[in-house]
């Protein structure tokens, strides 16, 4: 543990008020405007609205369909996490325990991946969908929520694997041989050993996850229609052709961060463990 | 670091995929037989102030058409901003609605692709054939063969405050100097008002203006074979001309970072601003900050007098939404029937008044905007002072590339540094490189 | 009990080594890595890898809107597009060069501010005290938020007239005479650069705080006997255990920023003003605005060759600090 000192408390407050005000100040701005008629909003700023209103957060409803928009999201990037943390987890433990031919350029492609603008393969993707589709007769991926669910899970996994192997080489080996000495197999090791030791590591990949389908536009807009459109291009659609709704656009932002800013709090306890000495022994 | 196999396996597959591509879906055309029960799908634009308010306003008029002909409506409302990758898709894929509507600017870049059903002759005659639209609407949607119709149609007018107007004791400026004066007369920038109000930072407004400014100077962003002439006088005096608004002081600096319209509409709106150069979808936009229709007015946009050599008393282009076919649809008589509908006077007088869209009907009734003077100076810039834009299949890249190097134009004048006629030139060499070539 | 396999460490790995009678138990020992990389593999395949190299042939073909529909149709051109893009002296390629220069200064700036913000955090985060969850949970609200919302509010407080920037440093602190164009000119690389690391600080702080976690008690209490203070103990034990973590960190947040496209496009649409022209943006304007596809796919191939020979001096530098190469 990092202990303290004069300086190292002083640079503690000083960062902390910095970050604290740095993140605040947009998410302030959105209170406010939130709460402000359209009008004024668009008007010269003031720090608090001159007439305080609710209206925006009962037009957010009804001007897009937030609620569908809000549980398209969900659906899709829990699912996505979901599977990607899964897969993820499993290649990483491939990768970090075992030594094979194949290793490497693996692990190497897999980071290329992270190089290539969305651009340049979303028709591709696109017409690869559609062809499988084709061929099997079924609609299972072209605009549907299973194509988007796959397309967000694997975007998301050269990270994932790349962490979550980089995390779990932080954990000693000797945790895996005594699990063997007890009898365990790889799936065992893996899972009653292995995971609930790299959990921080988990968590924070299983975040990133989410948060990276969440916020993904370009994908989503070609692959959902009005049914499975999702909140990242749904909020665009208070902007009209002559008009944006800069308060609504505010209000309904704040109102689908607010369930994942509570998700976050909930799960930051589960970001904090520790490799206590007694595990090993 | 090099590529193993598992990327050589990969670009095998893109192979082997790629090849399937080549098999197109065959176009089915609908039996005769009847269309009772078939469900059409149908892609609306954002044409009116949500996407929930499209939804209202159509719904009912596909609920009409369901009821004549049995042929249901699968109505999905795309938001601009995604409109063109998803029919960019839809182009590459195959796999589309059956009818759609776009931007007419986009119309001749979407026909190019094939993508949509070039209307017969006998198909036309289905509809009412091709008389029945405004000559002028008619030729923004191209030639025959027609690959799409139009829809609503939209222009630009010249508003302006009549309040601040008579109160500074001006009357609408018929010639261009008289606008510049007048805005001079209007701007007292200790007060933050201003003559003029623009989108500086909008590529697509931006465009617009280049285009019907380079008109009134004579020149045109193409040539007879279709390649761009974006550096000739007639452009480069078009661009100066709308880029000294902003050098003059008579626009707030500010608009130069407006690309959604925003500032603009609201310093109209607040009486900021005594004029702005906006199309007619503008009228429910005021209405909801708050103007009333009885507080501005609207002439066309007028042109320099004399009108300098080669140029045209230009005040608008033909905006507009089109209405189209997917070659591939599966229902094309179900579709004909479709575009029948929403083109019949009926229809279009109906969805005219509920978006205060402009009509494309020859003889079309004037009721669609609830001023009458308004009405009637759109129908008057619409029927006899607008002309489409260049009918090329480049337009889109045109828009880009011009636009963008306007953008980058009005910042440096509003920055406060001169933009000499050399620069305007340069940039227009730039964008001119930047046209992909034909 | 001959099926259990010997199980020993080198280089501080496991290797399995089966006994020999068990040929099945031997077969499906060895394919273990293999069969817990397969879905990763697949998925990869059919997403990724597939897709992008489909892309890359596109760049060898002037594929426009004439030949979207039947690509095997557009005309081959081999490496045309490319010596379009690399002429230097045309615009075309003066301005890819512009461009690429303005994206390697931005991702650079985004990269450095946005980690030393992440790992601060974490730092001043790491011993509890009262309200350190709250104070967590802050930190990751930019996060949290969707991007179009995140920037579009920042868009909002850069305005010229209206904007809380502004209105604070001309009306509250009197720091600037008159108000400042965020949004143009040198300005705007500067309002977006600060966007950009607002959001992306916390996550560094997400994956710095997840790490940091890792390190055990024994080894800053080690060095504090040696006689280190929480500065030095900082340098040598948290930035050293955290180095395999942080070297992918830095090189993902590099690879991501590089290719940023949200950020800009949110801002300033598709004209952004020359200092923040990044190259994302202006590939995204040579394919899907200007329906150039070929000219796109080849800039952005050429943006793939930089982003490798980058990555392979990362390589380089990673193997310094790791025991065992990749």
């Amino acid at each position: 543990m990092v202990g303290e000192s004069r300086s190292f408390r002083v640079f503690q407050v000083a960062m902390g008020l910095f970050l604290c005000v740095f993140t605040l100040a947009p998410v302030y701005v959105m209170l406010s405007s939130s709460l402000k008629p359209l009008a004024d909003v668009q008007g010269a700023f003031t720090w608090w609205p001159k007439h305080l209103t609710f209206q925006a957060f009962s037009q957010i409803w009804t001007t897009v369909p937030l609620g569908l928009y809000f549980e398209n999201s969900l659906i899709d990037c829990a699912s996505s996490t979901v599977f990607a943390v899964i897969v993820a987890v499993l290649a990483a433990y491939g990768l970090s325990r075992y030594r094979f031919s194949g290793r490497s350029a693996f692990m190497r492609t897999v980071l290329a991946t992270q190089m290539f603008p969305g651009v340049l393969f979303l028709l591709p993707l696109f017409l690869i969908f559609v062809n499988i589709d084709n061929s099997l007769g079924i609609t299972l991926l072209y605009q549907t929520r299973f194509g988007l669910i796959v397309t967000f899970l694997t975007f998301n996994l050269p990270f994932a694997i790349w962490m979550l192997t980089r995390y779990f080489d932080a954990i000693p080996g000797e945790l895996d041989e005594s699990a063997r000495v007890d009898g365990a197999g790889t799936m065992g090791t893996l899972l009653r050993v292995v995971v609930p030791v790299a959990r921080p590591g988990i968590i924070a990949v299983a975040v990133y996850c989410f948060m990276a389908s969440w916020s993904e536009i370009l994908f989503a807009s070609v692959m959902t229609d009005s049914s499975t459109t999702t909140l990242s291009i749904g909020l665009q659609s208070y902007a009209s052709q002559s008009n944006v709704y800069w308060n609504q656009i505010m209000a309904a932002t704040l109102v689908v961060s607010l369930p994942i800013v509570v998700i976050f709090l909930l799960v930051q306890r589960h970001l904090i463990s520790g490799l206590t000495t007694g595990s090993i022994k | 670091m090099k590529l193993s196999k598992l990327a050589a396996a990969g670009a095998m597959a893109a192979l082997a995929g790629a090849s399937l591509i080549g098999c197109s879906s065959s176009s089915g055309s609908g039996s005769g037989a009847s269309l009772a029960g078939t469900t059409i799908t149908y892609w609306a634009t954002n044409q009116g102030a949500s996407l929930q308010a499209d939804k209202t306003v159509l719904t009912p008029e596909l609920n009409k058409f369901t009821k004549e002909t049995g042929i249901k409506v699968n109505l999905q409302v795309i938001p601009w901003a995604t409109d063109d990758t998803k029919i960019l898709a839809a182009t590459v894929s195959g796999k589309g609605p059956d009818v759609l509507n776009f931007g007419n600017t986009d119309a001749w870049t979407f026909g190019a692709t094939g993508a949509l059903l070039p209307w017969t002759s006998s198909q036309l005659s289905q509809i009412g054939g091709s008389g029945k639209f405004i000559p002028n609407v008619l030729a923004a949607a191209g030639q025959a063969p027609y690959t799409s119709l139009p829809l609503y149609s939209q222009a630009y007018g010249l508003f302006y405050n009549k309040a601040m107007f008579s109160k500074a004791g001006l009357t609408p400026p018929t010639t261009w100097q008289e606008l510049v004066s007048d805005a001079k007369k209007l701007t007292n920038a200790s007060t933050q008002s201003y003559g003029m109000a623009i989108q500086g930072a909008s590529v697509s407004e931006n465009m617009h203006f280049a285009y019907i400014f380079a008109r009134q100077n004579g020149g045109s962003p193409f040539n007879a074979q279709n390649q761009p002439t974006f550096t000739t006088t007639g452009n480069v005096n078009g661009l100066e001309q709308y880029i000294n608004l902003m050098s003059s002081g008579v626009i707030n600096p500010s608009d130069a970072q407006d690309s959604t319209g925003t500032l603009q509409m609201s310093q109209f709106a607040h009486g900021k601003a005594g004029m702005m150069m906006i199309q007619n979808d503008a009228i429910p936009a005021l209405a909801s900050l708050g103007m009333s229709t009885s507080q501005y007015g609207v002439v066309p946009i007028p042109a320099p007098s004399p009108l300098p050599a080669g140029g045209q008393d230009l005040a608008s282009f033909v905006a507009g939404t089109n209405i189209a076919i997917f070659k591939n649809t599966p229902h094309l008589d179900a579709a004909i029937k479709f575009v029948n509908f929403m083109t019949s006077a009926a229809e279009q007088q109906a969805l005219d008044q509920k978006y205060q869209l402009l009509p494309v009907l020859s003889g079309a009734s004037q009721g669609f905007i609830s001023d009458p003077a308004i009405a009637q100076a759109f129908t008057s810039i619409l029927n006899t002072k607008a002309q489409p834009l260049p009918l090329k299949a480049n337009v889109e890249a045109y828009q880009q590339t011009v636009g963008s190097q306007l953008v980058t134009l009005i910042g440096k004048a509003a920055t406060g540094s001169a933009v000499s006629t050399s620069a305007i030139q340069s940039a227009m060499q730039s964008a001119q490189a930047q046209m992909p070539a034909t | 009990m001959s099926h259990i396999d010997v199980v020993s460490r080198s280089a501080g790995k496991l290797t399995v080594t089966p006994p020999l009678p068990h040929r099945r138990a031997v077969r499906l020992k060895r394919m273990t890595p293999y069969l817990l990389i397969l879905p990763a593999v697949v998925l990869e395949l059919l997403v990724h890898i597939v897709p992008s190299v489909a892309g890359v042939f596109t760049s060898l073909f002037d594929l426009n809107q004439f030949y979207l529909r039947q690509w095997f149709d557009a005309p081959f051109v081999g490496v045309s597009n490319y010596s379009v893009a690399l002429n230097f002296s045309s615009s075309v390629g003066d301005a890819l060069v512009h461009s690429f220069l303005v994206t390697i200064l931005y991702a650079v700036v985004v990269v450095a501010f946005s980690w030393f913000l992440g790992f601060s955090g974490a730092l001043i985060l790491q011993q509890a005290f009262k309200g350190r969850g709250i104070l967590r949970t802050i930190f990751l609200i930019p996060y949290a938020m969707p991007i179009y919302a995140g920037v579009i509010v920042w868009d909002f407080m850069l305005q010229r007239d209206n904007g809380l920037i502004n209105h604070v440093l001309v009306n509250d602190l009197h720091i600037l005479g008159q108000p400042a164009f965020w949004l143009l000119g040198n300005d705007a690389f500067i309002s977006t650069a600060v966007v950009a690391i607002w959001r992306m600080w916390p996550f560094a702080f997400l994956m710095s705080m997840a790490a940091m976690q890792s390190v055990p008690e024994d080894v800053y209490e080690a060095a504090a006997l040696d006689g280190a203070g929480p500065w030095r103990r900082t340098y040598h034990v948290t930035l050293g255990m955290l180095r395999p973590v942080t070297a992918v960190l830095l090189l993902m947040m590099f690879l991501w920023t590089f290719n940023d496209f949200n950020t800009p496009f949110v801002l300033f649409g598709t004209a952004p003003p020359p200092s923040v022209d990044l190259i994302s943006m202006h590939i995204y304007t040579n394919s899907f605005v200007n329906w150039n596809f070929g000219l796109g796919a080849a800039m952005s191939v050429l943006m793939l060759v930089f982003l490798m020979i980058v990555t392979g001096l990362w390589f380089l530098w990673d193997r310094r600090g790791q025991r065992n190469g990749w």
